[in-house]
Parts: structure tokens; C-alpha cells; sequence
């Protein structure tokens, strides 16, 4: 295995690198919060980084031709490869490397995938890259909870009820979109034990973020982290709200912030305030209600919403992370 | 660099080996130093990673052997490794290549010289595993370089010539290497294993130049080009096609003269076709029995000659001209199909049939499909398409133009 950089974790936001790797060139959305977890990832991640990137927003409306914001060596992959695209950058450094064809050096591989290139389309490849241990690399899946480069369209990782331009409230149905949020670094944690390190993030939180990049990058073997990403078009909202509806989805315990490390849970931020009973959870009326997306929604919409994320805070077997529980009695 | 010791142990001198053509590639990868290869398994294709995967469990071979959960992913990852500037071999049959095709075709676009085997096999369903051309062919327009391969010695050295030319800079493309699944992946043959020394001399490192993608030189591969550029990168696609023939050339006297084998052309072998009245043309190990064929219908005294085409792409339009300047007629055979085509015919005659238009000589041009699914084509079966070739010749037209050899109707 290739040895990893020595990346520190930042104490206090004054501390993150005044560096850039993703600069200007893109013409993401105003208020794109991709956007800025691009930029954070690369900031953590420093100089020494190949990013690859899967089909989307974050390839599309980042590089065009001669205005590439990228200061890093950066690759598009396919929609479905990000995994891939980590496992054979990395594999080709390593190879190499140990050959003596290219100077040894710990050099940081970095795939980022959107929720349909990573959630949907891409599992697969994003299972196999976390069973290869003897590969350093993180897979970052930047979750604006559709496929929001095509139009918004709903995917796996889209709110239930969420309208997109394939579930459109209609006269007859009201919600298109019946499916609900594939819980998916819970699955990768719980599938490949030996993957050391799967977070959830959000740019909202930008030290946090930006430490879970490095814990990420120096732990050793590939990693995953998931992050929300508040999309102005795609949820339909004023951009310089970006901020702080991040900010509300975890208050209300809609996306729950937490590390798996070595098989070990720390709950982060709000998220650990909430479970330890110092917060209460707002309710998910303040974060749907904010966003044109859920604009359809009944009260009774808005009910049964609630009480799911109730159930995953009240009867999961780890509140809001795993959705089971022991035999009772056992 | 640095080889394995069991690995350089290997091939310190000259010998021949009983192998099959899975081996015969197997063993290029070896030699060729090949620094990733991507293995999923599907018949027949799968007997090199089989063997490639003993070399390394042996020690003999120092290669990241990666068994990907998909052929996409098998790809995907070769074409990553690639633009890192490691050298790498992966490969498919049938429904497994159009599996990974989307990768496939971006592997190409993206001008990396990713090197991979063909094990044809038919497109099932229905279910069959024996040899089509269908599969491979499927790549002929994006930018690969596409190869037949008739025998394993052929597998091995053409192996070896298509890392030299895929990595050449005037080049940069992508190569396939079909090879007929069961006649060729599976026989065995001997085979004449060159040394590691005279390889190294033959084959440089691969140096992906300003292209690589490293921290050292941070460019940004497959930025959104749109219509404002993608028609000079397909042009200059185009051109990197067209330079390979002269670059083919040019490797292809190196390697005669570093390992003393070799046909005249690289792009076709002309058997008895310099006076034949009829040509047989076919690809891959079909030109065994089209050569016994010749041979014996040769000893009635009956000229006819037989032309495989090596290179699909890039297509050796001139020296197939050249070739069939003499004959009276040609029959094409094909491996293949292409439902509606002109004359509903095979995807090579087409092509060959397209090819001739501007020849000064213009034979009778017939198509015989034949050896779909694994058939076996037999001396006979070719018999049958030289008489009736000859009927063309004797009538001066073409009554059918294509053939469906061998089939129950
Ligand atoms: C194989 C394939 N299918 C479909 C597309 C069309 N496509 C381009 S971007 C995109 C959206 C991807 O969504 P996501 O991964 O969530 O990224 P986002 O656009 O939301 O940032 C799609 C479907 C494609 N590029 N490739
Ligand atoms: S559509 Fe959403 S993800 Fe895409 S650029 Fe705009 S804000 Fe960003
Ligand atoms: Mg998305």
C-alpha cells in the first residue's frame, strides 16, 4: 500500500488553508452548495490531489473547455465510475510506484460522484473500490437529491414526495415520488467492514467538513463520505438560503451527521446534541416548507414525513443511522 | 525500473511452449511489464486472466490484477490507470464487451492507449458461447485499433506490437486483439516466447508526456467541449488513425528485425493470391481451412488464393486493392452480420465491397456468411463458396449477392 500525507486535523475555521484548488471557471448555480463542497474537499485535501469526477453538475457546469476551475489535476469518469475511476487512478500510481516507473510519493485520489452517479448508477463500482483495502482513496458523493444536471430529476437518494421533473404533482397524484431516501453510508459502512472510514457531511459546516476529508484521506484504504448539498434549482428556493436549510436538515434530523470509524459511530455537530437530548429536533415542517420542492404538500404529507423521521429517531436500533432493531427481549 | 526477480527469471532465454492464444497474451503481459489488468470473467476471453492471475499468484508477474464487479467497471478502471500513465491490459467477449461499452468508447476519445483482448463470442440470447465477429466489431468507428489474430504465435507478437503502437504518440489510441473464442483462445500451438532483453529493447516504457495526469502537471482531462471544439478532437482523432498505419508499418519492421518473425504486411496476408483467379477473404482462424482449401483445390489446378485481413482498423484499403487487382472475383467471408445492410450482407464485405468502389480493377464481389455461433467451417463448405464464385465468373453476374453457408433453411 502507498503511504498517505501527513494532513493534521484544522483547529478552528481560521485554520483552513487559505489555498485554493477549485478556483474560478465554473458556472455552477449561485448558491450552489457542490460548489463549495468541491472547493472545501480540495482545500483539506491540499496540492498533491488527483480528483476524478463522475457525470453531473460538478462535471458540467465546472469545466468547459479552456475555463477549468480546477487547479489540481482533475478527470471527468463516467456517470457510473466513480468508483472505478478511484480504484484505477489509485492502482495506477501504486503500480507504478512500487515499480520504480514514477517517484514514490503519497499522493491523494479523490472520486466524487452525484447521488444518481453514486447512489444509483455507480453502487456497484462504489462497493467494489471499499473492498480494495490495499488502495488508498475517498469516494465523495455530493447529494443534491436528484439528477440535477439533466433537469432535476428524482433518483434513489430524492426526499420522498419531492417534486422533480419525472414526479411532478399531477390532478390525480399528488406524489409522484413514493420511494424513500436510500440510506446509503450506513449500507457501505455495514457492507464492507473493512472500509475504515464513512462519514456523513455538510458544507454548512465547514470545519467539520473539511476535517472529515482529511480523517478520510490520511486513515489508510479507501473511504466514503456522503455529504448534503442544498441545490437552489433543484429544491427551489432563494440561493442565500443554501446555508442555512443544510443547516435544517440536520436540526430537524432529516440527515444525521456522524463518522463510522473503524466500526466505531461518533455522532457530530447538532446531530450528537440532539441524541444526547440537550436539542430538540425541529420540526420537518421548517425544512420542507422552505423549498418549492414539497410546496404540494398536505398536511397530511407533512404528517406522515414527520412521523418517519420520528420512527428513525425512536425505533432504530442506532436513532437515525440504522434502521432495525434487536429481538425484543434479546 | 524494476522487474520481479521470479518475473525476469522467467524470460531470460529463448524457448518454444505448447500454449494456447489465451497464454500466448497472457505471457506478453508478462514480458510487456504491463502495470494493471482489470479480469471479470465470461467464456471465452477469460482463460488469459486465468493464466495471468497463476503468473502473479507464482510471483512470476508484478501487475495490480484487479477483478472488477463488471465489465464497466473493468474498463473503467484500465482507462483511469491509464491516464496515470500505467500500462494496462483488460479484455471481454460477446455480451461482456457491450457490457463495458460505454466505457469502450470514451477509452477511445480519450486517446489512451489501453490495450484489450476480444475473445469473440456470439452476442447471446439465445444462449451460445462460439466465436461471432459481431462483438468486436462493434468498436470499428469509435477509434480503436481492431486485430485479428489467426494462430497463438500471432496472439503473442501482435500483443507485444500493439503496446509499442497504442503508446506512440502519434498514435494514442486504444487496441483490440480479437482472437476467435475456442479456435484460438483455447488451441494449443507451439509457440516461440521471446526473452525479457529482447523486449525491453523492443518496447519502450509507456510515457503518457504532457498528457499525464499528475499532481506535477495538473490539467484537467475531458472538460466540456461541446460544439465549440468536439469537431476538431474528432478531427484530430482522425488523424491519429490515419498516422497509425505509417507508425504500424514502421514498428511492425522493428519487431521482424528484433524477433525474426513476421509476415511482409503487417495489415494483410496474401496466401496464393498473386495469380488467383477467385480470392477468399476472411478474418481470423478461419484461414486455416481456407488455406487447405487453396491448397487442394490449388493441386486440381484451380487458382484461387486466399486474402485475411489482420488490421479491420485501420483498414488497409490500399494494399487490399492492390491485392485484388488481378482476380476475377472475391468472396468475402464473414464471421458476421449486419441485418439490413447492403445486400444484407456480412460487416467485412461491406466494408471490403466499399474499399474496391475505387479500385482500377472491379472483380465480382460475393458474400458467404458462415461459422456463426462456433460452427465450424470445414474445407468443404469453402469448396462449395469457390464454385459458386466461380459461377459469377462463368455467367458475368452475380445472381446472389450473399450467402448463408452451411445453414439449415
Ligand atoms: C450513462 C449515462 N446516462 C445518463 C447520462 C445523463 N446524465 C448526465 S448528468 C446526469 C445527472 C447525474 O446526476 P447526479 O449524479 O445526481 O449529479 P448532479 O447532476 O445532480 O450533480 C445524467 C443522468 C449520462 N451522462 N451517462
Ligand atoms: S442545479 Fe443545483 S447542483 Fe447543479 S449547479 Fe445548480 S445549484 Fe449546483
Ligand atoms: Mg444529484
Amino acid at each position: 500500500m502507498t503511504t498517505v500525507q501527513d494532513l493534521p486535523q484544522i483547529r478552528g475555521v481560521k485554520n483552513i488553508p487559505i489555498q485554493e484548488g477549485y478556483t474560478s471557471g465554473h458556472r455552477t448555480c449561485q448558491g450552489c452548495e457542490s460548489a463549495l463542497v468541491m472547493r472545501l474537499m480540495i482545500k483539506a485535501a491540499g496540492p498533491r490531489t488527483i480528483v476524478v469526477g463522475s457525470t453531473g453538475c460538478m462535471y458540467v457546469a465546472n469545466t468547459t473547455y479552456y475555463s477549468t476551475p480546477w487547479v489540481v489535476p482533475w478527470m471527468h469518469t463516467q456517470l457510473g465510475s466513480s468508483g472505478s475511476a478511484a480504484m484505477g487512478t489509485a492502482a495506477g500510481l501504486a503500480s507504478q510506484m512500487r515499480k520504480g516507473k514514477m517517484k514514490n510519493e503519497p499522493i491523494n485520489v479523490i472520486a466524487f460522484c452525484g447521488d444518481g452517479g453514486g447512489v444509483d448508477m455507480g453502487l456497484s463500482a462504489v462497493s467494489a473500490a471499499l473492498q480494495h483495502d490495499e488502495y488508498n482513496l475517498l469516494i465523495l458523493c455530493y447529494d443534491n437529491e436528484s439528477y440535477a444536471n439533466t433537469d432535476i430529476q428524482v433518483s434513489g437518494s430524492s426526499p420522498w414526495g419531492a417534486n422533480s421533473t419525472f414526479s411532478p404533482p399531477g390532478k390525480v397524484h399528488n406524489i409522484m415520488n413514493k420511494r424513500w431516501k436510500k440510506n446509503t453510508a450506513p449500507m457501505l459502512a455495514v457492507g464492507h467492514p473493512n472500509c475504515r472510514y464513512v462519514a456523513t457531511a455538510c458544507g454548512s459546516y465547514g470545519l467539520d467538513f473539511t476535517n472529515k476529508i482529511r480523517r478520510a484521506l490520511t486513515i489508510g484504504g479507501p473511504t466514503f463520505i456522503h455529504s448534503i448539498d442544498p441545490c437552489p434549482k433543484g429544491w427551489d428556493y432563494d440561493p442565500k438560503y443554501s446555508h442555512e436549510l443544510g443547516m435544517l436538515a440536520v436540526e430537524t434530523g432529516i440527515w444525521v451527521q456522524y463518522e463510522i470509524v473503524d466500526g466505531e459511530l461518533i455522532l457530530n455537530g447538532p446531530t450528537k446534541a440532539i441524541a444526547n437530548g440537550i436539542r430538540k429536533r425541529k420540526p420537518v415542517e421548517d425544512y420542507l416548507m422552505r423549498q418549492g420542492r414539497f410546496a404540494h404538500f398536505t398536511p397530511d404529507d407533512l404528517k406522515m414525513f414527520q412521523a418517519k423521521i420520528d420512527e428513525s429517531w425512536e425505533k432504530w436500533w442506532i436513532p437515525g443511522v440504522v434502521p432495525m432493531s434487536p429481538e425484543a427481549g434479546a | 525500473m524494476t522487474i520481479a526477480p521470479a518475473q525476469a527469471a522467467m524470460y531470460q532465454e529463448e524457448r518454444e511452449e505448447l500454449i494456447s492464444g489465451s497464454e500466448a497474451i497472457g505471457i506478453a503481459c508478462a514480458l510487456a511489464d504491463v502495470d494493471v489488468i482489470t479480469a471479470y470473467p465470461i467464456r471465452p476471453y477469460d482463460t488469459v486472466m486465468q493464466y495471468v492471475s497463476k503468473l502473479k499468484a507464482d510471483g512470476a508477474f508484478d501487475c495490480d490484477f484487479i477483478v472488477a464487479e463488471s465489465e464497466h467497471s473493468q474498463f473503467e478502471i484500465v482507462k483511469h490507470a491509464s491516464a496515470v500513465g500505467a500500462r494496462t491490459f483488460c479484455g471481454s467477449s460477446g455480451v461482456g464487451w457491450f457490457y463495458a461499452f460505454e466505457a469502450i468508447a470514451v477509452t477511445a476519445g480519450l486517446r489512451l492507449p489501453v490495450v484489450a483482448m476480444v475473445g469473440n463470442r456470439a452476442l447471446d440470447d439465445p444462449g451460445a458461447f462460439g466465436v461471432e465477429h459481431n462483438d468486436a466489431l462493434a468498436v470499428r468507428d469509435l477509434g480503436w485499433m481492431l486485430y485479428w489474430v489467426a494462430t497463438a504465435q500471432e496472439a503473442l507478437d501482435i500483443a507485444l506490437l500493439a503496446y509499442k503502437v497504442a503508446e506512440d504518440p502519434r498514435v494514442f489510441l486504444p487496441f483490440a486483439l480479437s482472437c476467435d473464442g475456442s479456435f484460438l483462445t483455447h488451441s494449443q500451438a507451439i509457440v516461440n516466447v521471446p526473452t525479457f532483453e529482447q523486449v525491453q529493447k523492443f518496447l519502450p516504457n509507456y510515457d503518457r508526456g504532457r498528457l499525464l495526469l499528475h499532481p506535477d502537471n495538473p490539467i484537467t482531462i475531458a472538460p466540456q467541449v461541446n460544439e465549440d471544439w468536439l469537431m476538431e478532437i474528432r478531427r484530430q482523432s482522425d488523424e491519429a488513425m490515419r498516422r497509425s498505419t505509417a507508425v504500424i508499418k514502421e514498428h511492425y519492421e522493428d519487431f521482424k528485425r528484433t524477433f525474426g518473425r513476421g509476415d511482409p504486411s503487417p495489415f494483410i496476408e496474401e496466401y496464393m493470391v498473386d495469380d488467383a483467379e477467385i480470392v477468399l477473404v476472411g478474418m481470423g482462424t478461419l484461414a486455416l481451412p481456407a488455406r487447405v482449401a487453396v491448397r487442394r483445390l490449388r493441386e486440381a489446378g484451380k487458382k484461387v488464393g486466399f486474402l485475411r485481413v489482420k488490421f479491420f482498423r485501420p483498414f488497409a484499403t490500399e494494399e487490399i486493392q492492390e491485392a485484388l487487382s488481378r482476380c476475377k472475383a472475391v468472396a468475402v467471408i464473414d464471421r458476421d452480420y449486419s441485418y439490413g445492410s447492403p445486400a444484407n450482407g456480412g460487416v467485412l464485405f461491406n466494408e471490403l465491397r466499399s474499399a474496391m468502389y475505387a479500385a482500377s480493377n472491379h472483380p465480382h464481389i460475393l458474400n458467404f456468411i458462415a461459422g456463426l455461433g462456433g460452427r465450424e467451417v470445414l474445407v468443404r463448405d469453402i469448396n462449395g463458396i469457390v464454385d459458386t464464385t466461380q459461377q459469377a465468373i462463368d455467367i458475368g453476374k452475380i445472381e446472389q449477392e450473399t450467402t448463408w453457408v452451411a445453414v439449415r433453411e
